[in-house]
């Protein structure tokens, strides 16, 4: 299949990104650059210096919403993609009306209260919608460890699983940038199979 | 009984067992997951009364912070 082919496919399709972090801005760039049509991005955060160790901002945009930096930053890559952003605290009550018309939602959530919280949600309330998230990428190293899990099909992990993020266990550009790429490819390949009718 | 959990085969001497008591069993302490039992959710306040059965097929997933 060309890419032409597969870009026009993908540009039939809305995604969800639940979180603008690490996780969340780098599988957005890598979406958009693969042809997605509509990206629906949900987060409550600022950009601070912190961020630019692995999350796609610029040092320009430290104190800007990263609703509207990481808008700018993927209209630059593609300015004919629709991207709605929505900055708000998600939560139970909201994530079924913001991301109402998603095919896929990625997870990209930094605490881990909030990634239960969402995959609870959307298993519950948006039961038609597959879910892909991340869960355990902090340090470095040890490649060998990330993988994907099919749960079932709406449900699909990608990460070490066991990894949690500290102080002295920070997440870092390479493996973060590892999983959300991961997340992007299971989104891409959930949509490459996906038929929409007319 | 035998369960699948996490697509694996494993081997309870009891009949049935509650969620809270597999994961007492199997020692997974980490408190941050989702657990579906043949594919439906099984929310956090029913661990206590969802009962797995012979043959189920029990998936966990831990959700560890970072991201």
């Amino acid at each position: 299949m060309k890419l032409i082919d597969i870009e026009n496919h993908l540009q039939q399709f809305r995604v969800g990104i639940a979180g603008a972090g690490g996780l969340g801005s780098n599988c957005a760039a890598a979406l958009v650059r693969s042809g997605i049509g509509e990206l629906v991005i949900a987060d409550n955060d600022i950009v601070e210096r912190s961020n630019l160790s692995r999350q796609f901002y610029f040092a320009e945009q430290v104190g800007m919403s990263k609703c509207d930096a990481l808008k700018n930053n993927l209209l630059k890559i593609n300015d004919n993609i629709i991207i709605y952003t929505h900055q708000i605290k998600l939560n139970n009550d909201n994530i079924p009306v913001i991301f109402r018309g998603c095919k896929v939602i990625v997870e990209a959530f930094d605490s881990a209260e909030m990634k239960e919280m969402l995959i609870e949600t959307v298993l519950t309330a948006l039961p038609e919608t597959a879910l892909v998230v991340g869960t355990g990428m902090a340090g470095w190293g040890n490649n060998e460890l990330i993988r994907y899990r099919k749960i079932d099909d709406t449900l699909h992990a990608c990460g070490d699983e066991s990894t949690e993020a500290s102080e002295e266990l920070p997440p870092m550009a390479p493996r973060v940038g590892i999983v959300a790429n991961m997340q992007a490819n299971v989104v891409v390949e959930i949509l490459m199979k996906t038929r929409i009718n007319a | 009984m035998k369960i699948f959990l996490n697509n694996r085969e494993e081997v309870f001497s009891k009949d049935s067992i509650t969620v809270n008591e597999m994961l007492e069993e199997k020692r997974f302490t980490y408190r941050m997951r989702i657990v579906k039992i043949n594919g439906t959710l099984i929310p956090k306040d029913k661990y206590g009364s969802t009962v797995i059965k012979d043959g189920d097929n029990v998936q966990m997933l831990y959700l560890m912070s970072g991201g």
